[in-house]
C-alpha cells in the first residue's frame, strides 16, 4: 500500500473505489498503480524486487518524521505514508530524490520504474498494454501498431523545404 | 595445463571503433578476435516492444553516474545498432578549440581539412544519405519551420539511413526492424567476418596483463544471455596487439582495472570525459498555433501531433556553428525523437511550484505526448568528466538484469558548461515559444545528473602526455601495443552527433595499428578496399598513410 501511494505521487490516478487509500485520486484517468507499477517492481528483472519491503518501511519512517515536522496527525489505521496528504506526499518525495540526499538514488529507481510503468507499461508486451487499453499508453496516444505488432508511418513529412540552408554547408550536407 | 589461446589481434568491442580496426586487418591478414559485452542480434530479433528483456532493453545499456549517465549500445554492432544514424562532420573550428587545457587539444597533425579523406573513406564503406526536405519527418519540418519563423536556418541532418526501406516507426533504439539503419552489421563487419575475423558476443572484457614474451593476456568473464547481472564463466586471451574500443563509458574502466598487472596508466585515462555537450528540452506544441503561424497541415485534419512518427533527427540549426564565435558559445539545436521508457521521466512539466518531473502537471504533459518536439542541444562542455576507482567488473554495477546499473562517472559541469547550457536553453525557448507556438522545459539534471547519448573523450589522443592518454596515432601512452580506437580518443565536444568523427578517426588509426602490429611480427599489409569493394576513399588517403605508418 505504501509503494502504491509512493507510484501515484510520481504518476497520481483517479481512485480504482470510492474507499482507495493508497491512490489518493489526485487526478482523472489511471495513473502509475493502475498502469501496473507495482507488477513491474515485483517482477526481479529490475533489480529492485529484493528490497520493496525495506523500501516501503523506509518511506513509512521519513513520512513519521516529515508528519512530526510539520506538525501533521496522520491516520494510523493507514501506512504513514498513506496517511499524508497528496500534497505532502509529493513534498515528501521531493526532499527524498533531491541533490544531496543520501539516500537519492533508492527512490529514484523507485521513481524510475514507477514511471515506466506509466508512459511505457515496461512488463508487458507492447502491443497487449495497448489492446487492453493500457491508461498511460492510451492517455499518451500511442497508436496502435500493424496487425504484425509493427509500426509503419506511410506518411511522415511536410514534403517541401520548411527553412533555407545554413550557407556554410558542404556538399555532402555538412557543416563547414 | 591447458594452453592459452593465442591471436594477433584482440579487438574489444564491436562497435564503430573495434568494427573498422577490425575489419582493416583482417583484411591485412591479421587473424583477429572481436570480444563483444553484448548479444549478437540482427533484423527480425529487433523488436517493436517497450517491455524489459526485449530487443530494447537488451542492446541498451544506461549507466547512472554521480552528475552524469550515459546510454550506450550493448550489442555486436555496439552504438551503430542503437544510435538514430546522423551522420554529420564536426565543423571546422571544433578542431582548434581550446578547451579546459588553454592551448589546443586535438593533435596538431588533425584538422577539419586533414580528416576530410578519412571522413570521405567512411562514407564510402557506411551508406550515408543527403537527405532532402521529401525526407524529413514531420517533427524534423516543425522543427525547420520554426527555425525560420524566428530567423534562423535549418538544416536535413545527413544520416546512414536507407530512405526505400525505412518506414518512420522510430524504433531506432531497440535495433533497425526494417534493415534500414545501415549500421556495422551490413559494412564493416561482415566485411570482418569475410576475412576471417571472429566475434563472440557476451564476452566482456575485465582486464588486461602482460605476459612474458611482451604480448598481452586480455581477461573476460561470459556474461548469462538474459540477465547481464550474471556471469557464467571466464577466459583470457592473448595478443599481439590490442584494440580497445569498449566505448568511452568503458574503455577507461578495463584500462583503470589493468593498472594493478600493467603497471600505470597516463594521467588522462578516466579523465577529461565529455558527454559531447548535451541536453534535451522539450516543447509542447500548441497544435493551432502550428496550423495558423508555421502553415502546417498533414493533410489529415492534423497540424502536427506526430511526435511518435520518424526516424529520429532529421532537421538542425546550425546557426551557432560559427567559427568566428568565442568557446563555449558554438552549438547546434537538432529535432530527435526520444522513446517513452528510457528518459521521458526527466522532462519537466512547466509551471507549477514542484520540480516538475512527476505529480499532476506530468501527467497533464504526457497526455499532450503526440504533441511534443524535443530538440537535443550539442554544446562545448569542459571535459569535467572523471572515473572514480573501477566496479567489481564490467563498467557498472548492474541493477537490473539489462539496461540499468550504477557507474563511477563523476562530473560537476564547470560555469563553462552551464552557462553554455543556459545559452542554448534560452535560444530553443526564443525560437518555440515565440507567439505562443510552444511551452519548453528543458530536461532536469537532478535525477541522474546530466545526460549523455554521447561519451566521449575519457582516454583521448592529444600531442600533450599530461592531458592526453593516447599519441595521436591512438596507441597507449606507455603500453606499446595497445590502441583505443573508439569515442573515448575524440579529445572533446563536437558540437554535432559524433559517430561520423568517431570512425573517420578510427579508419585514421589503422595505418599505425598495422605499422606496430609488423613490428610484432604480424604478418598484415595496409590498404583494404572499402568493405563493399569502393577504392576511391582509399585513393583520397594514400598520401597521407605513410606518415602514420612512420615509427
Amino acid at each position: 500500500m505504501t509503494l502504491e501511494a509512493f507510484a501515484d505521487t510520481i504518476i497520481p490516478g483517479e481512485k480504482r473505489y470510492p474507499e482507495d487509500r493508497a491512490v489518493a485520486g489526485a487526478a482523472p484517468g489511471g495513473g502509475a498503480v493502475e498502469a501496473g507499477a507495482i507488477e513491474l517492481l515485483e517482477w526481479d528483472a529490475t533489480g529492485l524486487t529484493g528490497g520493496l519491503d525495506d523500501f516501503a518501511r523506509a518511506l513509512d519512517a521519513h513520512a513519521l518524521a516529515y508528519a512530526a515536522q510539520h506538525g501533521l496527525a496522520l491516520d494510523e489505521s493507514v501506512p504513514p505514508f498513506v496517511a499524508l496528504p497528496f500534497e505532502d506526499r509529493g513534498a515528501l518525495v521531493g526532499v527524498l530524490t533531491a541533490p544531496g540526499h543520501p539516500e537519492k538514488e533508492l527512490w529514484i529507481s523507485l521513481a524510475l520504474f514507477s514511471n515506466m510503468a506509466y508512459d511505457s507499461a515496461a512488463h508487458m508486451h507492447t502491443r497487449d498494454a495497448i489492446a487492453a487499453g493500457h491508461p498511460g499508453l492510451t492517455a499518451m496516444g500511442i497508436t496502435t501498431p500493424d496487425p504484425d505488432g509493427l509500426w509503419r508511418f506511410p506518411a511522415y513529412t511536410y514534403g517541401r523545404a520548411l527553412a533555407d540552408l545554413h550557407p556554410d554547408t558542404t556538399p555532402s550536407g555538412s557543416p563547414a | 595445463m591447458t594452453s592459452t589461446e593465442r591471436t594477433d589481434v584482440l579487438v574489444v568491442g564491436t562497435g564503430f571503433g573495434g568494427a573498422i580496426a577490425a575489419y582493416h586487418l583482417a583484411a591485412g591478414g591479421a587473424r583477429v578476435v572481436m570480444l563483444e559485452r553484448g548479444p549478437w542480434l540482427t533484423g527480425t530479433d529487433f523488436e517493436h516492444d517497450y517491455k524489459l528483456g526485449s530487443s530494447y532493453t537488451r542492446i541498451f545499456d544506461f549507466v547512472v553516474g554521480d552528475g552524469m549517465s550515459t546510454l550506450g549500445g550493448n550489442c555486436v554492432g555496439g552504438g551503430s545498432v542503437v544510435y538514430f544514424a546522423a551522420m554529420p562532420r564536426a565543423p571546422r573550428f571544433v578542431f582548434e578549440r581550446r578547451g579546459s587545457i588553454a592551448r589546443r587539444m586535438w593533435p596538431s597533425a588533425i584538422t577539419r581539412d586533414t580528416l576530410d579523406p578519412w571522413y570521405d573513406r567512411v562514407a564510402e564503406s557506411i551508406p550515408i544519405t543527403h537527405q532532402g526536405w521529401e525526407d524529413v519527418s514531420y517533427a524534423g519540418g516543425l522543427w525547420a519551420a520554426a527555425c525560420r519563423h524566428a530567423g534562423r536556418t535549418a538544416n536535413p541532418v545527413p544520416a546512414a539511413v536507407d530512405n526505400g526501406k525505412c518506414v518512420n516507426c522510430n524504433w531506432m533504439m531497440a535495433g533497425c526492424r526494417f534493415d534500414a539503419k545501415q549500421s556495422l552489421l551490413f559494412n564493416y563487419l561482415p566485411a570482418a567476418l569475410a576475412h576471417g575475423a571472429e566475434i563472440r558476443p557476451l564476452h566482456e572484457v575485465q582486464s588486461i596483463s602482460r605476459t612474458d614474451d611482451g604480448h598481452y593476456r586480455v581477461n573476460y568473464k561470459l556474461v548469462h544471455d538474459e540477465d547481464y547481472r550474471l556471469t557464467t564463466g571466464d577466459g583470457a586471451i592473448e595478443a599481439k596487439i590490442i584494440v580497445l574500443a569498449a566505448g568511452a563509458a568503458a574503455t577507461p574502466v578495463i584500462l583503470q582495472r589493468s593498472e594493478a598487472t600493467l603497471g600505470p596508466m597516463p594521467h588522462a585515462v578516466g579523465r577529461y570525459f565529455s558527454g559531447n555537450g548535451e541536453r534535451l528540452n522539450t516543447a509542447v506544441l500548441n497544435e493551432d498555433r502550428v496550423r495558423d503561424l508555421l502553415g502546417l497541415e498533414r493533410g489529415d485534419g492534423l497540424a502536427y501531433a506526430a511526435n511518435q512518427i520518424g526516424k529520429g533527427p532529421t532537421v538542425a540549426n546550425w546557426d551557432r556553428l560559427d567559427g568566428s564565435l568565442p568557446e563555449y558559445t558554438r552549438y547546434s539545436l537538432e529535432q530527435l525523437y526520444f522513446p517513452p521508457g528510457l528518459g521521458t521521466i526527466l522532462a519537466t512539466a512547466a509551471g507549477g511550484s514542484g520540480p516538475g518531473w512527476y505529480g499532476v502537471g506530468k501527467k497533464e504533459m504526457l497526455k499532450r505526448w503526440k504533441s511534443w518536439l524535443i530538440i537535443f542541444q550539442m554544446i562545448e562542455d569542459d571535459n569535467e568528466g572523471v572515473f572514480g576507482p573501477p566496479p567489481e567488473r564490467g563498467n557498472a554495477d548492474r541493477l537490473s538484469q539489462q539496461m540499468l546499473g550504477i557507474g563511477r562517472l563523476q562530473y560537476r559541469p564547470t560555469a563553462n558548461t552551464r552557462k553554455a547550457w543556459a545559452m542554448a536553453d534560452a535560444e530553443v525557448k526564443d525560437i518555440l515559444e515565440r507567439d505562443g507556438l510552444a511551452t519548453v522545459t528543458p530536461w532536469t539534471n537532478d535525477l541522474v545528473g546530466a545526460y549523455t547519448v554521447h561519451p566521449l573523450a575519457s582516454c583521448r589522443i592529444g600531442d600533450d602526455p599530461h592531458t592526453s592518454a593516447l599519441d595521436d596515432r591512438h596507441e597507449l601512452r606507455g603500453h606499446p601495443g595497445i590502441f583505443v580506437t573508439d569515442g573515448s580518443a575524440v579529445p572533446g565536444a563536437l558540437t554535432v552527433n559524433p559517430a561520423m568523427t568517431i570512425c573517420a578517426l578510427a579508419e585514421r588509426a589503422v595505418p599505425g595499428i598495422v605499422r606496430a602490429a609488423r613490428e610484432r611480427g604480424v604478418e598484415v599489409t595496409y590498404g583494404a578496399p572499402a568493405p563493399g569493394g569502393g577504392t576511391s576513399g582509399r585513393r583520397g588517403t594514400a598520401p597521407l598513410v605513410p606518415a602514420l605508418m612512420r615509427k
